[in-house]
């Protein structure tokens, strides 16, 4: 971290916030624009791929917060294990193409309510937060932490959390076996 | 604003806006594979805010949290995927409206 820091301190400041600003918006769209195919495609494999490529393009963000390790994280548990689940499930399930419908008019317009608010909401909570407005500047401070403070973390302050998550996780593992298994009698 | 810099506000509204996407799959959208796909797309949002702001004020714990959430999204994944399998066992249907015997 401290040597990125080193060398980006000694480059066009301008020249970062050019970069900055074009990676943000290129990768904005793009996750945007996956997200909106995600959720609309009518075959469920293209659905699925479209949330991949919205997966990979968030852990590209991810990046661009300096937060590599979530990064990294996020591509192998979204994009490498809970993708390839829903495709084999969309494979075992043999789910053919959703059949168009009457459009239902009042989900419509609680979608576009939900939709003004955020549109108007959040420039005006960004408003009220004068911390919200204020860029990075990169050049000066790089993120004071990196895996091993999370890691550090993970194992003092949030340790019972994480032994919770082990929990979690086991019970989730017994409970879809149980949830899948076949009755021996019928 | 394509001039401006990049502010945690910037962050903030992709959130927001990504959030809407998938709530409008979670209502719009019959198949529960996809309304669960778009549950995803809700809980990236989510994680999108907390990692812009950890980045922004300087501090990890955001970071942990996403890591957490993360975790928790895996395993509802699983578990809900476990359901709609033993669902389309019996009714042998992914759509949401064949799934009303809770209802009266």
């Amino acid at each position: 971290m401290t040597a990125v820091a080193g060398d980006l301190t000694s480059r066009n400041p301008r020249k970062i916030t050019r970069m900055e600003q074009f990676f943000f918006w290129s990768l904005a769209a793009g996750l945007l624009l996956a997200a909106t195919a995600a959720v609309t495609l009518r075959n469920p494999v293209s659905n699925a791929v479209a949330l991949v490529a919205a997966l990979v393009f968030q852990a590209a963000l991810f990046v661009t917060l300096e937060a590599t390790f979530l990064a990294a994280v996020q591509v192998i548990v979204y994009a490498g294990a809970v993708m390839v689940l829903f495709l084999f499930v969309i494979m075992l399930l043999d789910v053919k193409a959703e059949a168009r419908r009457p459009i239902p008019w009042s989900k419509v317009l609680a979608v576009l309510a939900g939709g003004t608010a955020v549109v108007v909401g959040v420039p005006r909570l960004v408003a009220a937060f004068p911390a919200a407005r204020e860029p990075l500047h990169w050049s000066a401070k790089a993120a004071p932490f990196g895996a091993r403070e999370l890691g550090t973390l993970l194992f003092s302050s949030y340790a019972p959390l994480f032994l919770t998550t082990g929990v979690l996780l086991l019970v989730a593992t017994i409970g879809v076996v149980v949830l899948c298994r076949r009755d021996p009698e019928s | 604003m394509m001039g401006a810099e990049i502010t945690l506000g910037h962050y903030l509204a992709l959130s927001g806006l990504l959030f809407l996407v998938g709530l409008a799959g979670v209502l719009l959208r019959r198949s529960l594979l996809i309304v669960m796909m778009s549950l995803e797309l809700l809980l990236n949002a989510a994680n999108l805010a907390l990692v812009a702001a950890a980045r922004f004020q300087g501090i990890p714990d955001p970071q942990v949290a996403v890591f957490f959430v993360i975790t928790v999204a895996a395993a509802e994944v699983a578990v809900g995927l476990a359901i709609l399998v033993a669902i389309f066992r019996l009714k042998k249907t992914t759509s949401a409206e064949d799934f009303a015997t809770l209802k009266f």
